[in-house]
């Protein structure tokens, strides 16, 4: 659905030019929703607006639904919906309007842009609003409209910037349900920026880790939690015992980063549901007891963490870590 | 691609709609100045002499029709500016729709919004002050208030899509739009017999001059090759010139 190679983009500005994406290699499938993960700045809009015909790339180049996004960008905007980051409704507009414009610039007839966008608005929690001006909308309600217009056409790929910004945890999962009911119904393919890991964790297949404009790790949320910093394990001893137990545990397979309390072990392997087995059996040959374990695995956060040396926005990471 | 227009028009004439004051705002300028202007004028043209025919009414009403048209559309690039801080540009931009569209759609709307007002303009100079004017003379004073108002509407949106800035903007238009305005001689007609050597040879640089000229020939009647050959040429030409460049600034990425 989407293949990019080296898409690079460098802006001129007052300060010097600003390299916001640097190379960027992409192969998205139909039907696949892809979470798009990095800090602020990292280049995630830039990469957007390149493969949604907004930008031309400086270098690089990409197909987006077959179409080659220098060669053919109407081709592209056809098949694709946009929402951007600071969405893109007119104030002084009625909700009404907007999904006309909207529905009929993407060729639907009127009857059939009322139809859907009944359909999306009901579906999205709006319903009931089309004749308010959208500057009466809430934060929350403007977000969701700015959706349904991006969705309006039923597009085969959708390009979502941070959707669930500014949504209450009712709505972010209302919406979460909602992109994955399309997905299952229609094949829609989702390409989403987030800051929310629990987003990230619980909506996307795969997720991009992006920093300062070069993707620096790419896998489904498992694999990247498992594959960067590995599961912690901590393991509480009988005092005295602590020296052994910890030269046990260091000499598990991929064990690493072991440090010793009072009468605990921390550590860190790459599964801990499987090194814990061994550890415990191997604890119990040398005879040490044994009082309590922990495992936890990673949270994305962590992998972030280890990836970027940057932790994301803590206002915007609501129940992750 | 007519459709496309006809929808953007639609958008911001629904816009328009919903609050009519801009028919008032626009009008109250011009309005003044026939109200406070205009008996003043009628005195000094008749004692004057080196007036071009016509009574005060000829010639200051079509003047003032050319000042509504400045300050009507040459403000136009505002609304741009607006749709571009909020996304609404872009928005519609990703969208299979012409860029043109989005531009011509705008345009339109600006000139029926200019043409009302400057309709309603002449019938009170008609009403009131006892304008003479043939219909056929309005009728082609009109089609050229259409024109400078699809010339200036476009040329603000150009310009405020390059500037891309709410303060350096209206900057720029007001240090343009006085001395263009000065310069077409919309309230004393600028001609070899009012004004010095150097002023009438720099208003001759000035289209707008040559244009207020044939617009005021429509109000006395005079449909000569003569009387309105330069300035229909040169309206036609400045029109043909400013929606290139709109459309080209329109068509550039990142507008
Ligand atoms: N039009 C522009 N001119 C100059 N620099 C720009 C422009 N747009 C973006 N940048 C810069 O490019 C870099 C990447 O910006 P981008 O908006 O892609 O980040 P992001 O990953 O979307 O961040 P966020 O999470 O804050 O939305 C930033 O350093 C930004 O300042
Ligand atoms: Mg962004």
């Amino acid at each position: 659905m989407i293949e990019a190679r080296g898409l690079a983009r460098t802006f001129r500005s007052r300060g010097g030019p600003v390299e916001a994406v640097r190379g960027v290699d992409l192969d998205v499938a139909p039907g696949e929703l892809v979470g798009f993960l990095g800090p602020n700045g990292a280049g995630k809009t830039t990469t957007l607006r390149l493969l949604t015909t907004l930008l031309r790339p400086t270098t690089g180049r990409a197909t987006v639904g077959g179409c080659d996004l220098l060669t053919d960008p109407v081709g592209v905007r056809r098949q694709i919906g946009y929402v951007a980051q600071g969405g893109g409704t007119a104030y002084e507009c009625r909700v009404r309007e907007e999904i006309e414009i909207q529905g009929r610039f993407y060729g639907l007839s009127k009857a059939d842009t009322v139809r859907r966008g009944a359909a999306l608005a009901s579906r999205l929690d709006i319903a009931g609003l089309e004749h308010r001006l959208v500057r009466t909308l809430s934060g929350g309600q403007r977000r969701r409209l700015d959706i349904a217009l991006g969705l309006i056409h039923a597009p085969a790929l959708v390009f979502l910037d941070e959707p669930t910004t500014g949504l209450d945890p009712q709505s972010r999962a209302n919406l979460w349900e909602h992109i994955r009911a399309l997905r299952a119904e229609h094949g829609l393919t989702v390409f989403l920026t987030t800051h929310y890991l629990d987003e990230a964790d619980a909506l996307c297949d795969r997720v991009l880790v992006i920093d300062n404009g070069t993707i620096v790790a790419t896998g489904t949320p498992d694999e990247l939690k498992s594959r960067i910093s590995g599961d912690s394990v901590s393991v509480e001893v009988a005092p005295g015992t602590v020296p052994d137990a910890a030269g046990i545990a260091g000499r598990l397979p991929g064990a690493h980063e072991v440090t010793t309390g009072e009468n605990t072990i921390r550590f860190r392997v790459p599964r801990g549901d499987t090194a814990l087995p061994e550890l415990l059996r191997a604890l119990h040959t040398h005879g040490i007891d044994l009082r309590s374990v922990q495992v936890h695995r990673p949270s994305l956060n962590d992998v972030f963490l280890t990836l970027t040396g940057r932790t994301l926005r803590d206002a915007e990471v609501p129940g992750a870590a | 691609m007519p459709r496309e227009i006809w929808l953007v028009f639609r958008r911001h004439m629904a816009v328009s709609l919903r609050n009519p004051a801009w028919v008032i705002v626009g009008l109250t300028q011009p309005i003044l100045y026939l109200v406070l202007f205009g008996p003043l004028m009628e005195r000094i043209v008749s004692s004057t002499p080196g007036f071009p025919q016509g009574d005060a009414w000829q010639i200051l009403t079509p003047g003032l029709l050319v000042q509504l048209s400045l300050f009507g559309s040459l403000f136009a690039g505002f609304s741009l500016l607006a749709d571009l801080t909020t996304g609404v540009l872009e928005r519609l931009r990703v969208t299979p729709a012409r860029r043109l569209s989005l531009l011509l759609g705008r345009v339109l709307h600006d000139t029926v919004q200019l043409l009302v007002q400057a309709v309603i303009l002449i019938l009170l100079a008609v009403v009131i002050f006892g304008l003479r004017a043939p219909l056929a003379g309005i009728a082609l004073c009109l089609t050229m208030v259409a024109l400078i108002g699809i010339t200036l509407s476009a040329a603000s949106y150009a310009l405020a899509l390059t500037l891309r800035s709410e303060e350096t903007f209206p900057a720029v238009l007001t240090s343009i739009s006085t001395p263009v305005l000065l310069l077409t001689g919309i309230l004393v007609p600028i001609t070899t017999n009012l004004a010095p050597h150097w002023l009438y040879t720099l208003s001759r640089l000035n289209p707008f001059a040559h244009v207020m000229e044939a617009q005021r020939a429509t109000f006395r009647g005079e449909y000569t090759v003569d009387a309105l050959l330069t300035g229909s040429v040169v309206l036609v030409a400045i029109t043909a010139l400013t929606i290139w460049w709109a459309t080209t600034t329109f068509h550039r990425e990142n507008a």
